[in-house]
């Protein structure tokens, strides 16, 4: 058998004694399993649409379909404005952020019960599962993403200068999805209830994010309220870079960067912290 | 040479059944307080902390305070019971679970290969959850490319490595996921049955690996019912009952504690008045039970020693015709043999007819006689061609172990549930 370089290795020391208090985020384990977040990104992905006629299509029918339904109800019946913008293409610009943000929340809250095997079996950071789960959603966005060219060709939309901020803004909704999700998915190990919780949160969530709507039908004095929601500023983000729409960075973009951070931080920490009771509980 | 694991006081505490008492149906005050105080506990639970934790749960501990040193290149054995805390320290070793109490300190790489089939997706190929399995196990993506030749031959899947594993039979899918466990090379390996794995074929092929893993100078620690195994493979082993470390000795004196050391619960069974049916008055089995050659009650019989079966029965009125006996067949359902109390002419001519009472049947299992393996004893108490009084088809499960049985020098698995001490005669003919 060929000597392997791992054999080579000097074996290093673990000690493994109970934990107290809040416990350290250890960041650099997460990055010595680097390779398994990719592996599970992947495996999520092939799976995804296996046993489907339409396959990755659906990533596409998606948000296309939900899209019509806006344009009908929202431009058709309700005739909301949309800053001058064709409606179609001012709600699907929405509805990609938002489809980015509440695929990689439903799933990554869920990434510890559905691999209730890895958890009770094996060894690794338990943050790869929800970390893993949030990413695998960027290809399916990248495909919807490809409608949206053809609708700015179409309606012979010109993205503006800032659309090199359009990266930032999906880091920013990625954020987001990962530190609600970091905490909906510590809770979901013991309380299976946000299983239930999921779809209504994400339904009320997106009637509070100017997805069908424009943000300024909102009345002044409420935006700072209204900005606390982080894919807020996402959407507004998206339409600003792409459109042109008067809805870039100002104070509200801030406060929804804050609010990110701090979820994002403190789902960080309680995740590591009822670590180490997931493999009991799940 | 170098203490490959040091487990020190350790102990893990488990809480078990919530006796909840939320609503007292006391007073409307109370409940309406306690609904009002939901978030307040839901919170506290969150957190991992119960201020009312003491009196809503009770607590085992499926460890407490074992110490041992693993020196490195060595075998271990460990032997318990089923519930006497092997798989929590495996759990504790492996990171899996935090423990309560007490320090590991664990050089180098754990592998086990009680992970088999972990992160295994169906719906991908052999060839895809090898890599897959790798990188849940810890393996670098090159390490698995080198290996996978190997891995597949061991596995014995070629022809269906790009077929998905849904598709696989139980078999294949087990040993695929064996074979990239058993490739993992971790500086310890854990393993935890691999005798429930596979075929015998595979077994033997399992086990021959584990050989090899332990002359590379790794450590392994081997966690087995099969106790010619355990004989087998290591030198030394651990004797772990209740949570607390029995004892640690050179392997042949820990399994003779084992087999030895008594247990209410298992090798016996006893049929409570509600698990009796009207019709089989007046017949009511009270307990059957299986005894060593030193009259313990046990659930692992050496084929070496003999065993005594005994059944305890009550008879509520004077019977005729009856006789009482058992079946006995293998885990997987084949009748290996039956056998009544009044089988002897003579005998039935004197216990034909009963007088009421409490009787016990007992008999004697001989020496030499099964193979290693699970048995299923059923009871059936009966008058020939004229009624069935009481029949339990699986009373009881017992182990055999065939240390020291004929053939065990060599490490493999004989088919076939008997296993007597033959008479060979050689002899040289020209």
């Amino acid at each position: 058998m060929a000597k392997s370089i791992e054999l080579v290795r000097q074996p290093e020391t673990i000690y493994i004694k109970p934990s107290t208090g809040l416990t350290a985020l250890n960041l650099r384990d997460l990055w010595i399993y680097r390779e398994l977040v990719y592996f599970m990104i992947w495996r999520d992905i092939k799976v995804r649409y296996k046993q489907t006629v339409l396959g990755a299509a659906w990533a596409i029918i998606q948000p296309v379909l939900t899209m019509l339904v806006f344009n009908f109800i929202f431009a058709g019946i309700a005739k909301v404005p949309t800053d001058g913008i064709p409606y179609p293409i001012f709600s699907y610009t929405a509805l990609l952020p938002w489809g980015l943000f509440s695929a990689a929340l439903n799933n990554a809250s869920r990434s510890l019960t559905t691999n209730v095997s890895m958890v009770t079996k094996i060894y690794f950071p338990r943050l790869v599962l929800p970390l893993a789960s949030v990413l695998g959603n960027l290809v399916d966005f990248a495909i919807a993403f490809l409608i949206l060219i053809v609708m700015m060709i179409y309606y012979k939309v010109t993205p503006t200068a800032a659309i090199w901020t359009l990266p930032l803004f999906i880091l920013l909704s990625i954020i987001a999805a990962l530190g609600v999700s970091l905490w909906l998915a510590a809770i979901n190990v013991q309380y299976r209830d946000v299983n239930y919780v999921l779809p209504f949160l994400t339904q009320f969530w997106m009637f509070v994010t100017p997805v069908a709507y424009s943000s300024k039908v909102i009345s002044p004095k409420w935006q700072l309220v209204y900005s606390l929601n982080p894919m807020a500023g996402v959407v507004n983000g998206f339409r600003w870079a792409l459109l042109g729409t008067p809805t870039g960075p100002n104070l509200q973009l801030l406060v929804s960067v804050g609010v990110t951070l701090v979820i994002l931080v403190t789902g960080l920490f309680y995740f590591r912290y009822m670590e180490r009771t997931f493999a009991d509980m799940i | 040479m170098a203490t490959a694991i040091r487990v020190d006081h350790l102990g893990k505490r488990y809480r078990i059944g919530a006796m909840q008492t939320r609503f007292h149906y006391g007073m409307l005050r109370d409940v309406l307080m306690d609904v009002a105080m939901t978030p307040v506990h839901v919170f506290r639970s969150m957190t991992g902390k119960s201020m009312r934790g003491a009196e809503k749960f009770s607590y085992i501990w499926a460890l407490n305070d074992v110490s041992f040193d693993v020196q490195e290149g060595q075998v271990l054995g460990i032997i318990g019971r089923n519930g006497a805390g092997k798989s929590t320290l495996l759990k504790v070793l492996a990171r899996v679970t935090e423990p309560t109490r007490g320090t590991v300190s664990v050089r180098g790489r754990v592998g086990s290969l009680l992970e088999v089939g972990t992160g295994f997706h169906p719906e991908l190929t052999g060839r895809e959850n090898i890599y897959l399995n790798g990188a849940v196990l810890g393996m670098r993506r090159g390490e698995t490319e080198r290996k996978f030749d190997e891995i597949v031959a061991f596995s014995e899947v070629e022809q269906f490595i790009d077929t998905p594993v849904k598709r696989y039979s139980s078999g294949m899918y087990l040993r695929l996921a064996f074979a990239v466990a058993a490739h993992l090379e971790p500086e310890i390996l854990v393993v935890d049955e691999v005798l429930a794995v596979g075929d015998a074929e595979f077994q033997k092929k399992c086990l021959g690996k584990m050989g090899d893993v332990a002359q590379q100078g790794r450590t392994v620690l081997f966690v087995s019912h099969n106790m010619s195994a355990v004989l087998r493979l290591t030198q030394e082993a651990l004797v772990i009952d209740k949570g607390c470390l029995m004892m640690r000795a050179p392997t042949a004196e820990a399994v003779d504690y084992y087999l030895s050391a008594g247990h209410a619960d298992a090798g016996e069974r006893i049929w409570e008045a509600d698990e009796v049916p009207a019709m089989a008055a007046p017949f009511t089995p009270i307990s059957l039970r299986l005894k060593d050659m030193r009259g313990t009650i046990v659930d692992t019989v050496r084929s070496t020693e003999s065993a005594a079966i005994e059944f305890e029965y009550q008879l509520s009125a004077p019977t005729t015709g009856l006789r009482v006996g058992f079946y006995l067949s293998t885990m997987r359902g084949d009748y290996v043999l039956t056998s009544f109390d009044t089988d002897e002419p003579e005998k039935f001519e004197k216990f034909s007819a009963r007088k009421a009472g409490r009787y016990v049947s007992r008999c004697i299992l001989p020496a030499d006689l099964f193979n290693e393996g699970r048995y299923s004893l059923g009871v059936n108490a009966s008058s020939f061609a004229v009624r069935r009084y009481f029949l339990d088809e699986n009373a009881l499960a017992f182990n055999v172990d065939v240390s020291g049985a004929p053939g065990t020098h060599w490490p493999e698995v004989r088919v076939g549930p008997i296993r007597p001490r033959l008479d060979w005669k050689i002899e040289k003919l020209d």
